[in-house]
């Protein structure tokens, strides 16, 4: 079989068509009605879990939720976080001073995840533009922030099995303690 | 007297000059903003109410900026050819008439720079020269996507002057003049649009490849070569590259007024009014194409070039001189 002869008029009529259409299309979007969000003027309610702003929250007795493990200081890949631990006379353990540096902070969220407590979290503000690069360095009390963030029942204390806060056996969802001489096979 | 003259000679250049570098620097915004439209967003609206300050904040901007010249480039070509482009776009408008006589202190003031009596061929000339201002700029960035870009400019406007010169050859049979104000005073009972349809659309695409304008912005295609011939510019030479191009736009809009839409002259409107308005449609025109169509491949643009209107071109030639042999016109 020998291929068609093009029809040269069908063919240019075709293309003719394709460019008017195409320009229609494109007249039509000119009186379209724009859809930008204009930034300062209008703000978006960004989602929840928007990776913004890092803040250190309480639990809900209102203590500290930090016990200065240093996990999210360790898995940091810009190194912004540094902190100095310390204990109560009860053998909490505490953060005797918090910092992070949000002039390196790249915002990745890997400390939320790192934080066994919750105590660390990000929040969707992004506003908190400085004109000295020095002002960006944030200290403990600029971190803490008197609520639990994006989980305010939880309390690292009531779950973990960890004497300091109330007897073995006592927290949430924990069994009574083994007596491991009775226990044998 | 002739001090007389001299002075309203050097008012109108400079009037002209002004007009045409605001009317740039306003058209790079308006398309801006149409282009937006075109994508359902808003242009710049931040610099000034609508955002019509922004051509001030641009120049400022680009102004200011620092001028580098590459390691290993020719410095005296590269520091030359943005230069070349933006003074022959200037230059072309010497020739365009934009209204009627003017009658000033009981002098006659013609509304056009140098009427020229080989206006048309100058035209052609100086829209040749900028392709070395294009070509020359490539070349002495030592870049490899500047060479390419400016090969490719070479190459394409070659190949288009070709079909612009073509195209305005009825033009010139039916006018009987080289010179623009006579073409211009040819089209007093209807403009050249309504006989020389073919003419007409052979220099609108040939004119938006001369511009570098979209189907056709191979020296410059973003995607492929950067900036294509003003990769290497910054600041300020990079800015009259950009004059140069839009001023372009202008001087190809106003050539097709001149030549096929019948210039300054119109009913009603003041004859300034209308040139400004067939000036601009042009530029408009080419907008709206850059939101439409993609950018042609090489050797499409090639083949479209030499096979398609050229032919095209010449075959209009002869049927037009056949017609008005035969009708005697």
């Amino acid at each position: 079989m020998d291929e068609e002869k093009p029809n040269v008029l069908k063919t240019g009529f075709e293309a003719l068509k394709g460019l008017a259409d195409s320009y229609a299309v494109t007249l039509k979007h000119l009186f379209r009605k724009p859809i930008t969000e204009e930034y300062p003027e209008f703000k978006r309610q960004l989602p929840a879990r928007s990776r913004g702003r890092i803040v250190l929250t309480r639990d809900p007795d209102g203590d500290e939720r930090c016990v200065a493990c240093y996990l999210c200081s360790a898995v940091c890949p810009v190194s912004c976080i540094s902190m100095e631990s310390a204990e109560r006379t009860d053998g909490r353990r505490y953060a005797a001073w918090f910092c992070i540096n949000f002039a390196r902070c790249i915002y990745c969220g890997f400390c939320e995840e790192a934080c066994p407590t919750l105590a660390i979290q990000l929040t969707p503000d992004f506003e908190f533009c400085q004109y000295d690069i020095l002002d960006f360095v944030a200290e403990k009390e600029d971190l803490l922030v008197n609520h639990g963030g994006k989980n305010p029942e939880y309390n690292f204390y009531r779950h973990a099995g960890v004497k300091e806060k109330g007897d073995k056996g006592t927290h949430l969802n924990e069994d009574p303690p083994v007596n491991v001489r009775s226990n044998m096979p | 007297m002739k001090a007389f003259g001299f002075l309203i000679l050097f008012v109108k250049l400079g009037l002209v000059t002004g007009a045409l570098l605001i009317m740039a620097a306003y058209l790079v915004l308006l398309e801006r903003k149409l282009l937006g439209r075109f994508q359902i967003r808003y242009g710049p609206n931040r610099v000034g109410p609508f955002g019509l300050l922004q051509p001030l904040a641009d120049g400022i901007k680009m102004l200011l900026k620092e001028d580098t010249i590459p390691a290993g480039a020719d410095r005296i070509i590269f520091l030359l050819a943005p230069a070349i482009v933006a003074t022959m776009a200037l230059l072309i408008f010497a020739v365009v008439p934009f209204g009627d006589d003017l009658i000033l202190w009981g002098q006659r003031v013609p509304l056009v720079i140098s009427d020229l009596n080989v206006g048309l061929l100058f035209v052609l000339a100086l829209s040749s020269l900028s392709v070395y201002g294009l070509a020359l700029g490539g070349w002495a960035s030592n870049s490899k996507y500047s060479l390419l870009g400016g090969i490719r400019g070479v190459a394409q406007m070659i190949s288009y002057e070709l079909s612009l010169g073509l195209s305005l050859v009825p033009v010139v049979m039916l006018a009987r003049s080289f010179s623009l104000v006579d073409i211009v005073n040819a089209q007093a009972h209807y403009p050249f649009i309504l006989v020389l349809p073919v003419s007409f659309i052979i220099f609108l695409v040939s004119a938006m490849a001369e511009a570098k304008r979209l189907p056709f912005d191979l020296p410059e295609a973003e995607n492929e070569l950067l900036a294509g011939f003003h990769t290497e510019y910054s600041g300020m030479r990079f800015g009259l590259f950009f004059v140069g191009e839009y001023v372009t736009m202008i001087v190809m809009g106003s050539l097709i007024a001149v030549f096929f839409l019948g210039g300054w002259r119109g009913p009603v409107l003041p004859p300034l009014v209308w040139f400004l308005l067939k000036v601009l449609m042009v530029p408009l025109l080419m907008i709206w194409t850059r939101a439409t169509l993609p950018r042609l491949r090489y050797d499409q643009l090639m083949h479209f070039g030499w096979k398609l209107l050229v032919p095209v071109a010449l075959l209009n030639i002869v049927i037009t001189g056949g017609i008005i042999l035969w009708t005697g016109l």
